[in-house]
């Protein structure tokens, strides 16, 4: 739990395909290395499957960061979901920034079955670069009521 | 027995709905000598007190067109919910956000500061900007406030059912229109109506094949063919995440598709849907080729999202931190 009242935890959702990155996390778990607990793994088929509107959606429920971890190139179960996956995040991060969402809150990154301990590091670091970057409150938008308010008061404070 | 009620509305539109609506032709005067139109500010001579003294519920059905975007807009959807048994967000203003909604992507003060103080032709050194309410001698005057986000119908109050376009077609408007003077049984609440069940593409009869895409053109920057597919030719068309019912009018016209029919059929968000299909036509596997084909694509959100930013699931652009 968060014991620290000023420490910001980031809510982290993490797609991460069966064959590679799953396998990898579970890696990282049966060796007990230790990463940060704010990742929520959902478990796909693979890479690929992750639709754009996952990602949206999962920041429009209150998401912080998403972090999507497939097969390295060339290793893809199914052929090339995982370029597709890589197409996807590159044409997606640019529909953040056109949002005035930071596209670091969206990491793609290839972790094999063996490398439990890439797993630890790459979460670790997401966690915190996340951390740094902030809660995204995108939620107060959804209501008509806050509309014409000026934006400081949808500011959260710290 | 009287005539049914009927009222039509505009929100923030541009009025092409208005004229969509007269668009069907002769059988306009089907149309007004089956319903009593209660309510038509832009064709007919109505005030908003006329429609406050109706009794709740007393309008069979309103058209509401428009998205809502100021206090005005808003109080004139809820008032028209409170009126009407049935209300129909009618066109993509209202369902979607459309043109209007674009101004999603910036913030009020930047929209004052564009237009009230940048473009050239304005002269304005005490920097004056619209005030809700302002003290004359007359006594106090008052206009209607803009909000910071502008927001689709159904954001706002219940609505009953949708009819998609930009405008709405108007064979759809009269097919929707005959099938309530025939009596035909209502579809379930919350139904598209007046459009298709399958994407643009499907209506596009264009043949479609296999896409290994290295490059996107822009419209102006090289002239389709008119036989292949035009995302094929690497022309961006938002057919394939849009919901049919138009006729494929833009690709007939061998213009791509813009989405204004807003998104297809199961699909959440329109803009979510085409960057699958973009990522998925693109035949290539390195990151600096892939970024250099994407540089190609100028202004995805406004490409994208053209008509749905208020209805996406980002919904606006967030204040930079």
């Amino acid at each position: 739990m968060n014991t620290n009242s000023n420490k910001f935890e980031p809510r982290i959702i993490g797609f991460l395909c069966n064959w590679c990155s799953y396998t990898g996390a579970d890696l990282a778990g049966t060796s007990r290395m230790k990463s940060a607990p704010n990742l929520r793994i959902i478990r796909l088929m693979c890479s690929g499957r992750v639709d754009p509107s996952f990602v949206l959606r999962a920041f429009q429920l209150g998401a912080d960061g998403i972090l999507v971890l497939g097969c390295h190139p060339g290793d893809c179960h199914y052929q090339e979901g995982n370029f597709k996956a890589l197409r996807r995040a590159l044409l997606l991060k640019r529909i953040l920034r056109g949002f005035g969402v930071d596209e670091r809150r969206l990491r793609l990154d290839w972790v094999s079955a063996a490398e439990g301990e890439k797993f630890a590091k790459v979460v670790n670091e997401f966690t915190e670069e996340v951390r740094a970057l902030g809660p995204l409150h995108l939620e107060t938008y959804m209501h008509p009521q806050s509309q014409g308010e000026e934006p400081e008061t949808l500011e959260v404070a710290a | 027995m009287s005539k049914p009620k009927l009222a039509l509305y505009w929100a923030a539109s541009c009025g092409g709905c208005e004229v969509a609506v007269l668009d069907v032709a002769e059988k306009i005067l089907d149309v007004a000598g089956f319903f009593d139109i209660v309510f038509w500010p832009c064709a007919m001579d109505f005030k908003y007190k006329d429609v406050e003294a109706m009794a709740d519920g007393s309008i069979d059905l309103c058209l509401f067109n428009g998205a809502i975007r100021n206090s005005e807009n808003e109080s004139m959807a809820h008032l028209l919910r409170r009126k009407a048994k049935v209300l129909v967000a009618f066109g993509s203003c209202a369902m979607d956000g459309c043109i209007p909604g674009l101004a999603n992507l910036t913030t009020r003060k930047e929209i004052f500061e564009s237009s009230y103080q940048q473009t050239p032709s304005t002269l304005n050194p005490e920097g004056t900007r619209p005030r809700p309410v302002v003290a004359a001698t007359e006594g106090e005057l008052d206009i209607p406030e803009l909000y910071e986000s502008v927001q689709t119908l159904v954001q706002v109050v219940p609505v009953d059912y949708f009819i998609p376009g930009c405008p709405p077609q108007p064979p759809q408007i009269l097919a929707v229109m005959s099938a309530i003077m025939q009596g035909a049984a209502l579809p379930p609440a919350g139904s598209v109506i007046g459009a298709g069940e399958k994407t643009c593409c499907e209506e596009c009869g264009r043949p479609r094949k296999e896409k290994h895409l290295k490059h996107f053109y822009r419209v102006w920057e090289a002239e389709p063919n008119r036989e292949e597919c035009l995302l094929d030719q690497g022309v961006i068309c938002m057919g394939p995440a849009t919901r049919s019912g138009c006729g494929a009018l833009c690709v007939k016209a061998n213009m791509p598709c813009r989405g204004c029919y807003g998104a297809a059929p199961n699909v959440i968000d329109q803009g979510a849907k085409m960057v699958s299909a973009i990522s998925s036509v693109i035949d290539l596997q390195d990151p600096a080729e892939i970024d250099a084909v994407l540089d190609q694509i100028a202004d995805p959100v406004g490409t994208f999202y053209r008509f749905s930013v208020p209805n996406s699931m980002l919904h606006r652009k967030q204040p930079s931190a």
